[in-house]
């Protein structure tokens, strides 16, 4: 165990710094999920970070990125977040199929999506929950027909994340007959081909980023189908560990928020009540514990482990450290807690709704905690 | 930067662990809860083999001059078993404050010799009866005694294992050692209790589980009702977030600055609410059951409970980290800063 950074990591956070110093915009972009103004400025973010090569970095150069290790990734995101650069737009794209495609895909199919992917030509969200088949995925009836050297695609697709703006969707469909988790295949389309249609779903903070999906006949190659046929399950549960493991969300984001917290406390603390400083303690010692574990996993996978079911034990431990530590910090803002940020203000309020969430998408908190008492610790089903 | 293990330190990790659940079996709690020792001579004497009480001795006084991080590992093992021999805070804490002060110690060329330390002026000892020798404090001073130059007298911990006792003692007929690091030694008290609560939370959390596979209710396992295996899944994230800060901490415990000792308060605190959360939940999971002397559930919270606040309370502890949050550069490129050092 060495926990300092060689001389090579830390030139490398210099540089990270520097680029991101002379090129993040110094107003804030809109939200991506607000409007496709905000969507579109975010993309041209994408555009930008490209350009400094910076779209991907863990990725091979080959496929649009600079082909660093999981460490350099970390300090990255570390910088990233210190910065205060745009969110991510493509998170559905280069954190959660990026790695799947990486590990399923055939290097036609790597070339073809990867490189657009990691430069935001392509923005993607994902396609999976159904009005029927939330927590219970495997209950999916959205259907993928083979049709020749095609696939023609029918359902109803809901809670799909940047889908009202964004370009390509990943989705989970069955052939016709086939029942729970067998029979599924994860399946490309355009989300603004003929035959799909998307309605906008507002969500509790005003913006629109959720869309439904209607599909009905929708024709795409082949080729856009991920690993084998009947596949689909399998792939989407190793595209569901990355997105609970390692990359969906980064301990930066919680770092950056703890400080701001101990900021806000240094400065309203003679109005509050003392006994909040422990809880702000607790937020700050939750977000170096997310950290420290990150560290931990990425330096096991970088010798040579596997992403495993503890995986669960992330999720459940970053979305419930956002929302007590964004409660602490509307407890110390007190009666302007309800107020709406300042432009440039940080925007815990914002922050606090958007915890909210944390518990709820990629897959339940109850979902996790099965899984966890299940493949981890082994009780029966 | 690398946050894993080395093959050594697992390998001696291993040891132990083979060590202490071969031996330290719940006949063993039984038998010493019985006869109201703390200390069995046989597995004791595989424990001094094996040279568990060496690791954080440094090599001239004919120790391994190991790390934390590595005793660390074996606390950890200690904690699994609810050890009540005197490895720990005697081979951990006392061994290498004795060997800092009096390298030339008779008692420091027994290995099979258990130190006991008073870890506050007037506090309880824990293990001063058995002891060869007693470390005392007076402020910083550091002295040290054999239990025969002192006045014992046994105070009952709800954990039937822990054996504690009030010193009553003269400083003129004690060997004086001169001002001690105090701080290193708790620094050291704290993580090595930390370690052992990683243990304790883990075993409380698998006794659970095997017995709510084996218990059945309406006709199936309790394990496979959530209202269980939600209890169970939040006890075993508090041990996966709890392990990385200990392991950290006690990494980076020599650098002795203030995000060191942060890190070690907040490993303390953490790790000893999942060892809480485990044992509470343990005890809930095993019904009726679980609240009998006879299931060793309750072994695993009433040493939670002890260490809980041995070695700095949790407020203490939380002051320590409190000092670091407000007083260095924090955010994400802080994590592991160190005092003299621009952030």
């Amino acid at each position: 165990m060495q926990l300092s950074y060689t001389p090579e990591q830390i030139a490398f956070r210099a540089e990270v710094r520097g680029w991101l110093e002379a090129h993040v915009p110094t107003a804030s972009l809109e939200h991506y999920d607000a409007t496709r103004a905000g969507f579109e400025a975010h993309r041209q973010w994408e555009a930008t970070l490209k350009s400094g090569d910076w779209g991907m970095v863990t990725w091979p150069k080959e496929y649009g990125g600079r082909g660093l290790d999981l460490i350099q990734w970390l300090i990255f995101e570390e910088e990233y977040y210190r910065a205060k650069a745009p969110g991510r737009v493509n998170q559905n794209g280069i954190f959660l199929l990026g790695p799947t495609l990486m590990e399923f895909g055939t290097h036609e199919q790597k070339s073809r999506f990867l490189p657009k992917m990691a430069s935001g030509e392509e923005i993607w969200a994902q396609a999976w929950s159904e009005p029927q088949a939330g927590s219970d995925l495997a209950g999916v009836r959205a259907t993928a027909v083979r049709d020749g050297d095609e696939y023609v695609l029918n359902g109803h697709k809901i809670w799909s994340s940047r889908a009202a703006f964004a370009d390509w969707a990943f989705g989970l469909f069955r052939e016709p007959g086939t029942e729970r988790h067998k029979g599924m295949s994860l399946i490309f389309f355009k989300l603004d081909q003929k035959g799909v249609t998307r309605n906008p779903i507002k969500k509790i903070n005003g913006h629109v980023g959720f869309a439904e999906i209607f599909l009905e006949n929708v024709r795409v190659p082949a080729f856009n189908r991920l690993g084998d046929e009947g596949q689909g399950w399998h792939i989407c549960m190793a595209t569901a560990g990355f997105e609970r493991g390692l990359m969906l969300r980064s301990p930066a984001r919680y770092q950056v928020a703890a400080a701001e917290l101990a900021k806000l406390w240094q400065a309203r603390k003679d109005q509050c009540d003392p006994a909040l400083e422990a809880d702000v303690v607790r937020a700050f010692m939750d977000a170096e514990a997310y950290a420290l574990s990150i560290y931990k996993t990425a330096s096991s996978l970088m010798a040579g482990a596997k992403i495993g079911p503890e995986a669960s034990t992330n999720k459940l431990f970053w979305s419930e450290l956002d929302i007590h530590l964004h409660r602490t910090a509307l407890a110390i803002l007190g009666a302007e807690a309800e107020l709406i940020s300042a432009p440039g203000a940080h925007d815990w309020i914002d922050d606090f709704i958007f915890s909210l969430a944390g518990p709820i998408y990629a897959g339940s908190n109850e979902i996790q905690r099965n899984i966890i008492a299940e493949r981890m610790l082994g009780l029966p089903r | 930067m690398d946050f894993t293990l080395s093959d050594e330190q697992l390998m001696f990790a291993e040891t132990a662990e083979t060590l202490f659940y071969d031996l330290v079996t719940p006949e063993h709690w039984r038998k010493l809860m019985e006869s109201g020792d703390a200390r069995d001579a046989a597995l004791w004497n595989q424990i001094v083999e094996t040279g568990l009480t060496l690791i954080q001795l440094p090599e001239e006084a004919g120790g391994l001059g190991l790390g934390a991080l590595d005793f660390a590992l074996i606390a950890e093992k200690a904690g699994y078993v609810a050890l009540s021999e005197p490895l720990v805070d005697s081979a951990g804490v006392a061994a290498p404050m004795l060997a800092a002060l009096a390298p030339d110690d008779p008692v420091l060329a027994d290995p099979a010799a258990s130190i006991a330390i008073q870890q506050e002026e007037g506090g309880l000892v824990l293990d001063a009866d058995s002891a060869a020798a007693i470390i005392l404090r007076k402020g910083d001073q550091a002295f040290v005694a054999s239990p025969d130059q002192v006045t014992l007298t046994r105070r009952e911990s709800i954990d039937p294992m822990r054996r504690l006792f009030a010193v009553e003692w003269d400083d003129s007929k004690v060997q004086p050692l001169g001002q001690a690091d105090w701080d290193l030694a708790l620094d050291r008290g704290a993580i090595f209790a930390a370690a052992q609560g990683l243990g304790l939370a883990q075993r409380a959390v698998d006794m659970a589980v095997e017995y709510a596979k084996e218990r059945q209710q309406f006709g199936k396992p309790i394990g496979s009702y959530q209202a269980v295996k939600h209890h169970l899944s939040t006890a075993q994230t508090a041990i996966e977030f709890a392990r990385p800060v200990v392991l950290a901490a006690a990494a980076t415990l020599e650098s002795g600055d203030i995000q060191s000792r942060a890190r070690i308060s907040h490993a303390k605190i953490v790790a000893l609410e999942a060892a809480d959360v485990a044992a509470r939940t343990s005890i809930q999971v095993h019904g009726a059951m679980g609240y009998s002397w006879e299931v060793d559930v309750h072994l695993f919270l009433k040493r939670a409970l002890a260490l809980t606040s041995a070695w700095g309370t949790p407020y203490f502890h939380r002051q320590r980290v409190a000092a670091r949050l407000f007083t260095q550069p924090v955010g994400p490129s802080t994590t592991f800063a160190r005092e003299n050092e621009n952030g």
